[in-house]
């Protein structure tokens, strides 16, 4: 019998610190198949995020360099302008791009760097212990809003795909899931065109990954993924929203 | 057989969506602890009752699904030409 699925070359053999059920190792295994079918592997550098990411350079078989809480799409730029060879990476998590690192963000978009953010939407500061974020949806119950997020004390969830859409320097930007297989093979089409995007020189790309946390959500696996189909997908719906590549 | 998986017991944190997305629901949880502690994901070759052979067709979701990386997907090489690319497009 023939082998067709093994881990990809990227991606070395550690044990995953992740709880069990957690998007975020999908999400590794996904970016390291896409470096190595598109045979970037010497020259790719990512950029981890604060968070519980924050050791993805335990995983990816790639360079990294880690940037301060929030700042890794600054550090990317700083990486590819210096040396516009190599491709760079970002790997965000939502407390992490979309709250204290929205600011540069938003700019490395708007100047349109040639970069490549993959930003990991699981509504939830997930390192940290469960606190809201952002992106949390209303109603949803973290640990610092236990009667879950009320829209006129705690603000409205953060779209920021959108956001970045309207910017002028921003070319392929798309929301996924990891909630099943069907979204997985979605996912790294996306991802696949966002570095290829990158690789033409055309300008910024993002694709967001709405992504499960069923420790912080308090939900089984198998629960978590339902309520990013049920619930995550009403307010974050998964779509193309520009691409001008 | 057409199919078979092999899951690395150590890697596995026995989230069960495996187990979830199998469409010929052959992975079970193991009766047995991993290191870590964990009741991690089996492959059923046979039916606990009927013990009946059954038949994984390598469609590869359970390792497309796998949040740990921890399942490889073999597939008998008649079958590449015509199912491979459909089932599997992930992997080249």
């Amino acid at each position: 019998m023939k082998k067709v699925f093994a881990r990809p070359e990227s991606l070395k053999l550690t044990p995953f610190h992740y709880c069990p059920g957690c998007g975020h190792s999908i999400i590794h295994r996904l970016v390291s198949e896409v470096i190595d079918e598109l045979g970037i592997r010497e020259r790719t550098v990512g950029v981890p995020p604060a968070g519980c990411a924050v050791l993805a350079y335990n995983y990816f078989d790639v360079d990294m360099a880690e940037a301060p809480h929030g700042r890794a799409a600054a550090v990317a730029t700083g990486i590819k302008r210096v040396r516009p060879d190599l491709v760079a990476f970002s790997y965000q998590g939502d407390g992490d791009i979309a709250a204290i690192g929205t600011a540069e963000t938003i700019h490395a978009a708007n100047r349109g760097e040639r970069i490549t953010a993959i930003f990991v939407n699981n509504a939830v500061y997930g390192m940290t212990g469960g606190q809201m974020a952002p992106t949390t949806i209303s109603g949803q119950v973290t640990t610092t809003t236990p009667l879950g997020r009320a829209p006129l004390r705690d603000g409205y969830p953060l779209d920021l795909s959108e956001m970045l859409g309207i910017a002028a320097g921003s070319v392929y930007i798309e929301r996924t899931s990891v909630s099943s297989p069907k979204w997985i093979n979605k996912t790294k089409k996306a991802i696949r065109k966002a570095f290829m995007v990158q690789l033409e020189d055309r300008g910024f790309s993002l694709v967001e990954i709405l992504s499960p946390c069923p420790t912080n959500w308090k939900m089984t696996p198998v629960q978590s993924i339902r309520w990013v189909e049920e619930t995550m997908m009403t307010i974050f719906p998964p779509k193309v929203i520009k691409d001008v590549a | 057989m057409k199919g078979k998986i092999e899951i690395d017991q150590e890697l596995c944190k026995g989230c069960g969506l495996c187990i979830q997305v199998c469409p010929k629901k052959q992975i079970e949880f193991s009766d047995a602890l991993n290191k870590k502690g964990y009741y991690p994901a089996s492959f059923k070759e046979r039916d606990r009752k009927t013990t009946e052979k059954l038949e994984c067709t390598g469609c590869a979701l359970c390792a497309i699904q796998c949040p740990d990386v921890a399942i490889e997907v073999y597939r008998e090489e008649k079958e590449q030409s015509t199912t491979a690319k459909k089932a599997a497009p992930t992997d080249e």
